[in-house]
């Protein structure tokens, strides 16, 4: 994610911070699925480099995304649909060692 | 997903409370049926290797079995051995320096029973940190270091430019102990225990911030500048991510041998490790695969270089610091920011991690690729040389001049001595300042002369670096190589000089 200093967002139905290469996303009322999320990522958070976090319609292969502290991949990835209270979690695994 | 959970509400029997109170935490899993593959009764939490969920607890039994696992089948590092954590601040390393502590604090049977030290290289300077940045960095990587309790050192980069010339000399190796020594060692260790009664090492928060040869405190301006001025006029990305890397190993293990560590560990990660292995076939170094990506390195003779989260996928890591809060610190590096294509390294991270988008296995095939190399000398072939900068053997066969490698050495004597008695094998000598030693290179750019005792990958790296660089390795490297009386006095002189003292002194 481009931003290594904080940024905190809020639209209707979300909550965003981005920082030290973390986004944290809370859901406040249920907003369609993951991938209707990235576009609003896209176009609200990542203003400078977004092919470092989207590739396409999903994200960059590295960053891995958690919802409630679960692997995205048990929940249908893009498709899973936001419920109230949900945390999206997006964390890049490409800095450092 | 609304679907999905009337499904499993028509499919439940009467009576049973809905899906969602059940998993009132975890988010409605897709296979509402699915557990975790290990238990079969927790709900799946993460998804590692293809397809395989783990729930939490199991997870962290896996994570930290494989860490486990890989230092007791490798059998390298002995009871009470000083090891010296290597921490970039990193997720891998941030990860590995969390499962030393909590490996050391187990009850005695199962205790790890290394003595542990932690390692921060502070490299602000070559990716322009301001100064004020650089002491927040160091701020929170002092509060991290201090909850460990280990012995803790934190080195800027600078201090590369202070070092002996003994650095670049690989020391006699020591021969790795056999599997009985090993046994025997562990046993003798654990009756030493139960005499003293003790109830393990002790953690008091000490601290070794300075190392004895390197001037006190942190670097100076000039230092600082000079290492910047480096990187700046390092052409491309991926001679500076060669350059960092051996200009931090050699920092490392100079802090490594001052301090009586006999190890040190790095937290290369699985995938890190398939990206390294084919980067550096790409940078013509496939002759040291075996070296750059294996459990143990033990090139540098004194000190070996272990690996313990070369299992471990940046996944696993991610997750797992996520899971169970493992402290970590992050600072710019070199390629932040940098596009797809600005490096080799970049280039192939990219490429490996989208292929294993794709395809689930790529990263695990490179491992057990990488497990298989084998480190032997070819048949016939004495250890030779050692390339300069990255120590290991050259690979030089000067029957094969077919190659243009081998037509690029062919003149590289075979009886060079090896570094060890470079000290005696060279005799008094006519020049007076620069490379003196057998083939005397009077007059000849040191330049070229650096670069025959370079293996091939560092050789083409050194080709991005500039002519002149200040008070390092060029006109150094030389009388590293063969050492003299005075040439530590030289060292010394050169370190912070600029072109014009250079210019001066090679004239003496």
């Amino acid at each position: 994610p481009a931003a290594l200093g904080m940024l905190c967002l809020r639209s209707g139905s979300l909550r965003a911070i981005v920082f030290e290469g973390v986004i944290f996303c809370s859901v406040l009322s249920s907003a369609g699925d993951i991938r209707s999320l990235l576009v609003w990522i896209k176009k609200n958070l990542l203003k400078e480099r977004p092919e470092l976090f989207i590739q396409g319609d999903s994200v960059r292969p590295g960053i891995l995304v958690l919802v409630n502290d679960a692997d995205w991949e048990l929940l249908g990835e893009l498709d899973y649909q936001l419920q109230d209270q949900d945390s999206v979690l997006f964390i890049s695994t490409l800095h450092g060692g | 997903m609304c679907e999905m959970s009337e499904e499993y509400r028509e499919s439940a029997p009467k009576g049973s409370p809905p899906p969602r109170v059940l998993v009132s935490l975890l988010p409605m899993p897709q296979n509402p049926g699915q557990k975790c593959v290990k238990c079969k009764e927790g709900l799946p939490v993460v998804v590692i290797r293809a397809g395989d969920a783990f729930c939490r607890d199991c997870f962290k039994a896996l994570y930290v079995h494989k860490f486990r696992a890989m230092l007791g089948k490798n059998r390298l590092i002995f009871p009470g051995e000083k090891v010296l954590l290597a921490w970039s601040g990193g997720p891998s390393s941030s990860s590995m320096v969390w499962q030393v502590l909590e490996g050391l604090s187990r009850d005695s049977a199962k205790r790890l029973r290394f003595v542990p030290g932690v390692i921060y290289v502070d490299e602000g300077a070559t990716c322009g940190q301001s100064p004020e940045d650089r002491a927040k960095t160091l701020a929170e990587v002092k509060l991290v270091l201090q909850t460990t309790g280990f012995p803790w050192h934190i080195v800027a980069l600078e201090e590369v430019f202070s070092l002996p010339p003994s650095v670049l000399r690989c020391s006699a190796q020591e021969p790795l102990g056999t599997e009985s020594a090993y046994k025997a060692a562990v046993d003798s260790f654990l009756q030493q225990q139960h005499a003293l009664g003790a109830d393990g090492v002790e953690r008091q928060s000490q601290h070794c911030a300075q190392d004895p040869h390197s001037p006190a405190g942190p670097p100076t301006t000039a230092q600082t500048q000079a290492m910047s001025r480096l990187f700046d006029s390092v052409k491309t990305l991926t001679a500076k991510e060669e350059l960092l890397q051996t200009l931090r190993t050699h920092l490392i293990l100079h802090v490594a041998r001052n301090h009586g560590y006999s190890k040190v560990m790095t937290g290369d990660s699985c995938t890190r490790l398939a990206i390294k292995l084919m980067t550096s076939l790409a940078l013509g170094r496939g002759a040291f695969l075996a070296w750059d990506t294996g459990f143990s390195d033990e090139r540098h003779g004194d000190v070996v270089v272990v690996r313990p989260m070369r299992e471990h996928t940046l996944k696993e890591v991610a997750f797992y610091n996520r899971l169970f809060a493992v402290p970590s610190v992050c600072t710019p590096a070199l390629d932040t920011k940098a596009p797809e294509k600005a490096s080799i390294h970049r280039l192939m991270e990219t490429f490996i991690l989208r292929l294993q988008a794709q395809f689930p296995s790529t990263v695990s095939t490179v491992y057990r690729t990488s497990e298989k190399l084998v480190k032997a000398p070819r048949d016939g072939c004495v250890a030779g040389p050692r390339c300069l900068l990255c120590m290991c053997t050259l690979d030089v066969d000067t029957a094969d001049s077919a190659t243009a490698f081998g037509a690029q050495t062919s003149h590289l004597p075979q009886m060079q001595p090896p570094v060890t008695q470079a000290g005696v094998a060279a005799g008094p000598c006519c020049c007076a300042g620069m490379g003196g030693g057998p083939g005397c290179y009077r007059g000849e750019d040191p330049r070229a002369q650096v670069m025959e005792q370079l293996c091939y990958g560092c050789r083409v790296n050194m080709k991005d670096l500039p002519e002149v660089l200040p008070g390092s390795f060029w006109v150094s490297v030389p009388t590293m190589r063969f050492p003299r009386a005075t040439a530590e006095q030289e060292v010394q002189e050169y370190l912070l000089g600029d072109s014009e003292d250079e210019a001066r002194t090679s004239e003496s």
